[in-house]
């Protein structure tokens, strides 16, 4: 067979080398079910470029014999089926990321397993290819797949797609079969904005239009799909020519003289002396220098790792941005954006999540969802929350503003991750299109008498004391307890009781967990008004979620929050049943019911852990004082 | 600005840029990384690369070396080399334990040795340092089944890997997050192959352990591989006579445990040159991987890279 590489002829290796060292990268995407012939394009494609050793064509031949599906010849898609095992054993499955090189281009192919979880790895496949190459089975056309891999490539911003009408060896070759499946599927590509599409007539099996031009289909005069491969033009000269970005991801000082911000160029070029913006702050500035090991450069591109010094003194760290002074990004906190939901639990309005983006982590919320996308029908449905690998769009409100670009516009500066704040797993992966303007309207008022000065004058430090446990745990009794004592003692105390906050302002909350969010975020909201206004307040709530009580936490100053664990045997509190809730709820009376058939997670390290199966309510009232003594909120 | 015609990266730049992005960020979020050199081709590569990336300072982070006494004596003489030449901390660590129990590659074959002496030895290092992020030189090419390796990859308390809970990369946005006792490992040239590594090598004049290149060494043949007699510890069987055959590695460890090949090239072209028409894969000369199958996957639950 003859050979990808190396071809040397004609020239020495040195210059054979050299050209080779010159090569230019392309990332791609392999859409496609195992039916439609994936893994056998995708090993075809390796084998072509001679990626394939002689030990693993050995061992690929001897699988081929026992378990293959062709016969004699190597089955290619043995090669790829490592996945299988895993399957088996459990083993999360998703993207497989394959090595290959022409004598033009190196390339990195993600493979995206087809059927389960499919969303969720081919949103993370895709988010970093340049194009995709899906697949189609000749003799069955444009089907559902086609379609949702085709959206899900427009959704992560690929405009290049190949389509690989694969099988032709099942039509007899037929020149008609391609041109029906060609004309439908460019028809479809134009409604996702797909505007760079490539249809090649392919049989992966036999090798016809991969590399080499088939003499079966004379028919067919447009590239092969390595050809293709090989010269579709990439997003980096749009990225070079976009207005210069650059998130900090280090700020480099080895000594006093020297202060460098070190990054990627996300978009754009930089010279020395262009004028600068920093976002959020908005300073401007000049650049100095751009420093790297090969010396100071006279300019740097998108694409390239660089180090920054600019000509004045500002307070720049990890994650602000670096913008051309006179095209600089948004700067926001609340968004509007498309969330691909990868999380084993739902996501919630209301809850919270960690989010990163470019080079920053932030809180972020989940306002209401507009709707979810049926990634099908490319429906818009009404949704309350995201389940895994559904996708929708919504509301997210920052705990703080960070420089954007919409997602269409820039690519890198317009993603985001969410991450569990209890697991630190990824949950989601999203994309913003634009600032909501509400948040820019909306300052929050400086007033002269601060928190500060109304503590002061009521001689104590406020603070809220989070009481979390199963209904009839004593949170109430206890509470109760406390407050009684603290007013004895003179302090200013509030008592924020679930029930009674749900005659009220809650009254529209239900039992689902989505409402139970929003219960508990408001709660969290109200509590700190009060505390701002100098308040010791008691929050007695069963809370729980670890992610909300988290996230109330994160509303108040270290040392301002202390959690209490209210604990007792759910035998315990079922026997005690104060309220005849336990009852019901076994009964089938009451739904969403926490211990009965809703979950309760409890602290991992609260402040205080009250075992009220043995300790009395006054123990456990005067445990509760002392926490509030330690910590100061007593006052002298 | 916006002048500029747009220039053309290479896929070495590239893939440069992506393994200095990887380093500052996991850098940026630990709270005390550690880089794992082997004084191989992909850590020399990985060394140069983390230079380039906190440059003109050194890399905030010291270099941590698992020695397990075996190493080609070459090899040591490079570690000293690079640590004296880069001005970064070398932190040399051997599993003393094991050392005086007499484990040795000769006496209890690959498997008990590479536990002992490397994966226990890497987390008893980890652990005594504090080090919550490690840089590690895996590549996704390396084997079939490393294709769907993570850039970062997340180990409990005790250092176990799970394999159900792995988190899905997308864009250039690594969730760096990890709970107070959990460390990662990350592997900054997971997208480069056998033949990135030695172009880069090349085209950066990165230095490399001499063994590489192919000279005149004593070897002795054993079940079709040839093994180097690097000093007097390696036992000889009776009647066997070491041989000089002009060889070289393609990947160095322990030198019991490498395999030669019979080469001729001994320059980084000429490498290359080799590897373009060479036929088989790097780890055929590797033993550690011929053990059991899926080998490399149970030593990787197991804290091994």
């Amino acid at each position: 067979m003859e050979s990808c590489a190396p071809r040397v002829q004609g020239q020495t290796f040195a210059e054979y080398l050299h050209g080779q060292e010159r090569k230019t990268l392309l990332r791609f995407i392999a859409c496609g079910s195992v039916d439609d012939g994936k893994s056998t394009l995708i090993g075809r494609l390796l084998y072509e470029c001679q990626t394939l050793f002689d030990d693993q064509l050995a061992a690929l031949a001897a699988d081929s014999r026992r378990h293959g599906t062709q016969g004699a010849a190597l089955d290619f898609a043995l090669l790829l089926d490592g996945l299988s095992a895993e399957r088996e054993q459990g083993i999360t499955i998703d993207v497989a990321y394959r090595q290959f090189a022409t004598d033009k281009r190196r390339f990195i192919v993600a493979d995206a397993p087809g059927h389960e979880q499919y969303t969720r790895n081919m949103v993370t496949g895709a988010s970093t290819a340049d194009c995709a190459v899906i697949l189609v089975d000749a003799r069955k056309g444009v089907l559902t797949q086609t379609r949702r891999h085709s959206y899900l490539a427009s959704l992560v911003g690929i405009r290049s797609v190949a389509l690989v009408v694969n099988k032709m060896d099942l039509v007899a070759h037929a020149e008609p079969a391609f041109r029906a499946i060609d004309e439908e599927y460019r028809a479809f590509a134009t409604t996702l904005g797909l505007d760079g599409v490539t249809c090649i007539p392919v049989s992966a099996l036999e090798g016809d239009n991969v590399r080499v031009h088939s003499e079966r289909m004379p028919w067919y005069t447009g590239p092969t799909l390595l050809e293709y491969l090989e010269t579709v033009a990439t997003p980096e000269e749009s990225r070079q020519l976009a207005p210069f970005r650059l998130p900090v991801q280090w700020v480099n000082r080895p000594a006093l003289d020297f202060r460098g911000f070190a990054g990627t160029v996300l978009s754009g070029s930089v010279r020395p002396g262009d004028r600068v913006r920093v976002l959020p702050s908005g300073h401007t500035t000049a650049v100095s220098r751009i420093v790297t090991a090969d010396g100071d450069l006279d300019v740097a591109v998108a694409g390239q790792a660089v180090t920054l010094t600019l000509a004045d003194e500002i307070d720049i760290s990890r994650g602000d941005v670096i913008a051309q002074a006179d095209a600089p990004a948004g700067v926001a906190d609340q968004f509007q954006a498309t969330v691909v939901w990868m999380g084993a639990e739902p996501m919630l309005r209301g809850r919270s999540y960690l989010m990163r983006i470019g080079c920053k982590w932030v809180t972020a919320t989940i306002a209401p969802l507009k709707y979810r996308i049926d990634v099908s029908s490319l429906e818009h449905v009404a949704a309350t929350k995201l389940e895994l690998n559904e996708i929708g769009v919504c509301a997210i409100e920052l705990d703080q503003a960070v420089a954007f670009d919409p997602y269409d516009e820039n690519r890198e500066m317009g993603a985001f991750i969410l991450v569990d704040r209890i697991t630190n797993h990824t949950v989601g992966a999203g994309m913003l299109h634009f600032a909501l303007r509400r948040s820019q309207n909306v300052h929050w008022q400086q007033l002269d008498v601060d928190k500060q000065a109304r503590a002061s004058l009521k001689h104590q430090r406020p603070a809220v004391l989070w009481l979390t446990g199963l209904s009839g745990a004593g949170k109430s009794t206890i509470s109760n307890l406390v407050e009684r004592e603290l007013h004895r003692l003179g302090r200013h105390t509030y008592v924020l009781d679930g029930d009674n906050v749900r005659h009220g302002l809650n009254k529209d909350l239900g039992f689902t967990d989505a409402d139970r969010v929003e219960n508990i975020r408001r709660v969290a909201e109200v509590a700190r008004l009060m505390v701002d206004a100098g308040l010791i307040v008691i929050v007695s709530f069963i809370s729980p979620f670890r992610s909300e009580r988290q996230m109330a936490r994160g509303l108040f100053a270290a040392g301002e929050f202390l959690e209490v664990h209210v604990d007792a045997p759910l035998a315990v509190v079922e026997e005690r049943d104060p309220k005849g809730l336990y009852r019901k709820a076994r009964a089938g009376e009451l739904q969403n019911f926490t211990g009965i058939d809703a979950p309760y997670e409890p602290p991992v390290a609260p402040e205080l852990r009250l075992d009220t199966a043995v300790t009395t309510p006054a123990q456990a009232a005067a445990a509760v004082l002392e926490l509030l003594e330690l910590n100061g909120v007593l006052g002298p | 600005m916006g002048t500029a015609l747009p220039k053309r990266l290479t896929h070495l730049e590239r893939l440069e840029t992506e393994a200095i992005q990887i380093m500052r960020d996991v850098v940026a979020d630990a709270d005390r990384p550690v880089m794992l050199y082997s004084i191989g081709k992909d850590s020399a590569v990985m060394l140069h690369l983390a230079r380039r990336a906190f440059h003109p300072a050194p890399p905030p982070f010291p270099l941590l070396h698992i020695d397990t006494t075996w190493k080609f004596r070459d090899m040591y003489a490079m570690r000293e080399r690079m640590a004296r030449d880069s001005g970064m901390e070398l932190i040399v660590y051997v599993n003393r334990e094991g050392l005086g129990q007499g484990i040795s590659p000769f006496t209890h074959g690959s498997a008990v040795y590479t536990d002992v002496m490397k994966t226990q030895a890497l987390r008893q290092a980890l652990d005594a340092h504090g080090f919550d992020a490690a840089f590690g030189g895996a590549r996704r090419d390396e084997e079939q089944s490393r294709a769907k390796e993570r850039i970062l990859s997340f180990r409990t308390a005790q250092h176990r890997w799970d394999p159900k809970n792995q988190r899905p990369e997308l864009w250039a946005l690594y969730n760096t997050r990890k709970r107070k006792g959990e460390s990662l490992r990350a592997f900054p040239l997971s997208n480069w192959t056998e033949l990135d590594v030695w172009q880069y090598i090349h085209v950066h004049e990165v230095p490399i352990v001499p063994l590489y290149l192919a000279a005149p060494r004593p070897v002795v043949e054993r079940d079709g591989t040839l093994i180097m007699v690097d000093d007097g510890r390696m036992p000889l069987d009776p009647g066997e006579q070491p041989q000089l055959r002009r060889v070289r590695f393609r990947t160095l460890g322990c030198y019991p445990l490498s395999g030669a090949i019979e080469s001729e090239a001994d320059s980084v072209p000429a490498i290359i040159e080799e590897m373009l028409r060479a036929t088989t894969s790097e780890r055929h000369g590797r033993l550690i991987d011929r053990d059991t199958p899926a080998s490399m996957e149970r030593k990787k639950q197991e804290g091994y890279f």
